[in-house]
């Protein structure tokens, strides 16, 4: 059985429901119910369809959940109701979904854990797996979220930017548990570009593609991070790279330029070029000049100077360094990266072991770790040198 | 069963035999004793002990309460603290003796030059839950 599929249909699951008066945290249980269920039959007994099967299992499941007497009259009325049905508004529920798990009044943790269970059928055991946290913990979050949400109404649309920040957060997550969260992050973001046309939302989905490309090739044969440079492209997915470009080139025809497009312009620029040494890191730093225009975030500035010291010489890309701040996340990696390319190879040594200690993650400590004694061993090689060791 | 916490410290334990500075390695003995580490792991996930193990950044806030209505006092990282922590590994085994044997391997993992870092590990037995059956 394909699980993705049947965890696809949840969202047009979950709206009928709704839409047929069950509230919000009622039928998402009773949903979750159904799909469990689904799991265990269908292997052996397959539906016809499938979707009538869950709306049927799930609605029941409702039903059985509410036993007041209060309830029970108003589940009569219920009952004599069909479900508005039609593509459309099928279409309009899976939105509305979107934008209620995303909602503005949830902190970002409770919007990824009610999005990837309200829409993507995913259980609490897995969502809790995924995110290192026990299951209780992860039960919690997701009721509480469902409660916040609870009183908002329905109908009406909400900012597509909530949305797509926690598609983002869910998709940035890493690889880590037995659910590929970027996968998942993927699935749910072409599901939402099915049902809304966005640039940015094209956008998103364009760079999401573009870096699931080169995943086989960002960790190597030891489980260490490859760097962009190093990395051998024969692995990127040049079905994926293809698609990406595709959905990014029809999104910025439209001349609605956001910042995933701009993100994703880059990540195309990388995807494109056959080599490292080939890469268009002029059109880079341009598209570093309009992202900095739309967000003025210091994080992108930093990757800047990063591609300012590709394009213009390692000079340059200190020289935009030395305006940002040295307490920002990373900046003793790119100032060791430019040190080096600048041949202040003692330098580059110190800064890389100092960035290895603020690393915020093992797999980035490890790699700078290597990159500082690589630089050490060198050093050491070519005899005593006074600046370079210490104690 | 007991469960055992195996603490690494980035200061405050006594020196290593093999102490040489990580950035001093060979990068290939940096990969050799990441390697050893994760093996270490899944070794004992095989054999039913491993429980969690987790990595910690080397700076730290120190905090404390500060009065009603008032935000949290916060200060630190202190650069001269003597005992800092960097990791650690939680097991459940049968016997200390076992939780000793394993923290030997774990310090056996190779350092500067391939040889063993020698590097002393904390072992620090859970306070357990009380026995149903006192008497």
């Amino acid at each position: 059985m394909d699980e993705a599929l049947l965890r696809s249909l949840t969202p047009a699951v979950l709206g009928v429901l709704v839409r047929r008066g069950a509230d919000f945290a009622a039928a998402e249980d009773a949903v979750q119910e159904a799909l469990v269920e689904a799991v265990r039959v269908w292997p052996a007994d397959p539906p016809r369809d499938p979707k009538g099967w869950l709306v049927t299992v799930a609605w029941r499941k409702f039903l059985d959940a509410t036993r007041a007497d209060a309830t029970r009259r108003r589940r009569e009325d219920l009952v004599e109701q069909e479900p508005a049905g039609g593509p459309a508004s099928e279409v309009d529920d899976t939105l509305r979904l979107y934008f209620l798990c995303a909602h503005p009044s949830l902190t970002p943790s409770s919007a990824v854990a009610l999005t990837l269970r309200a829409i993507g059928g995913l259980t609490t055991r897995q969502i809790a797996r995924a995110y290192l946290v026990p299951e209780t913990t992860m039960a919690q979050r997701i009721s509480r979220a469902k409660r916040t949400v609870s009183g908002v109404r329905f109908d009406r649309p909400g900012d597509v930017a909530t949305v797509l920040r926690v598609l983002y957060l869910v998709f940035n997550e890493g690889y880590s548990g037995d659910v590929d969260l970027a996968a998942e992050a993927i699935r749910l973001t072409r599901q939402l570009a099915a049902a809304i046309d966005h640039p940015e939302v094209a956008g998103l989905l364009a760079l999401m593609l573009l870096h699931h490309a080169r995943r086989a090739g960002r960790i190597g044969p030891d489980g260490g991070l490859v760097p962009l440079a190093e990395q051998d492209r024969a692995r990127w997915d040049g079905g994926l790279i293809a698609e990406g470009v595709g959905i990014l080139q029809a999104a910025l025809v439209r001349d609605r330029l956001g910042e995933f497009q701009a993100q994703a312009a880059i990540a195309a620029l990388h995807a494109d070029a056959p080599t490292a040494e080939e890469t268009d890191w002029v059109q880079i730093v341009e598209w570093y000049d309009e992202l900095v225009r739309l967000t003025d975030s210091p994080v992108v500035r930093l990757n800047r100077a990063v591609a300012v010291g590709e394009a213009d010489g390692p000079r340059a890309g200190l020289a935009a360094l030395a305006a940002l701040d040295d307490s920002l996340p990373r900046h003793a990696a790119v100032a060791a990266h430019l040190r080096e390319r600048d041949g202040d190879l003692v330098t580059a040594a110190r800064l890389y072991a100092e960035a290895a200690r603020k690393a915020p993650n093992l797999a980035e400590r490890d790699h700078l770790t290597r990159q500082a004694a690589r630089l050490n061993a060198r050093l050491n090689a070519r005899g005593p040198d006074p600046g370079s060791r210490r104690g | 069963m007991a469960k055992y916490l195996l603490l690494k410290h980035y200061r405050g334990a006594p020196a290593a035999v093999n102490d040489v500075p990580m950035d001093q390695w060979q990068p290939e003995e940096i990969t050799a004793h990441i390697k050893y580490m994760q093996d270490f792991a899944a070794r004992l996930e095989k054999t039913g002990e491993f429980v969690d193990g987790q990595a910690l950044a080397p700076e730290g806030t120190w905090v404390r309460y500060d009065g009603e209505g008032r935000p949290p006092v916060t200060d630190g990282p202190f650069a001269e603290t003597k005992d800092l922590i960097a990791g650690w590994m939680v097991i459940d085994v049968d016997s200390y003796e076992r939780a000793i044997e394993l923290a030997g391997e774990l310090s056996a993992a190779p350092g500067a030059g391939g040889k063993p870092i020698h590097e002393w590990l904390e072992v620090r037995p859970f306070l357990a839950v009380p026995p149903t059956i006192t008497e």
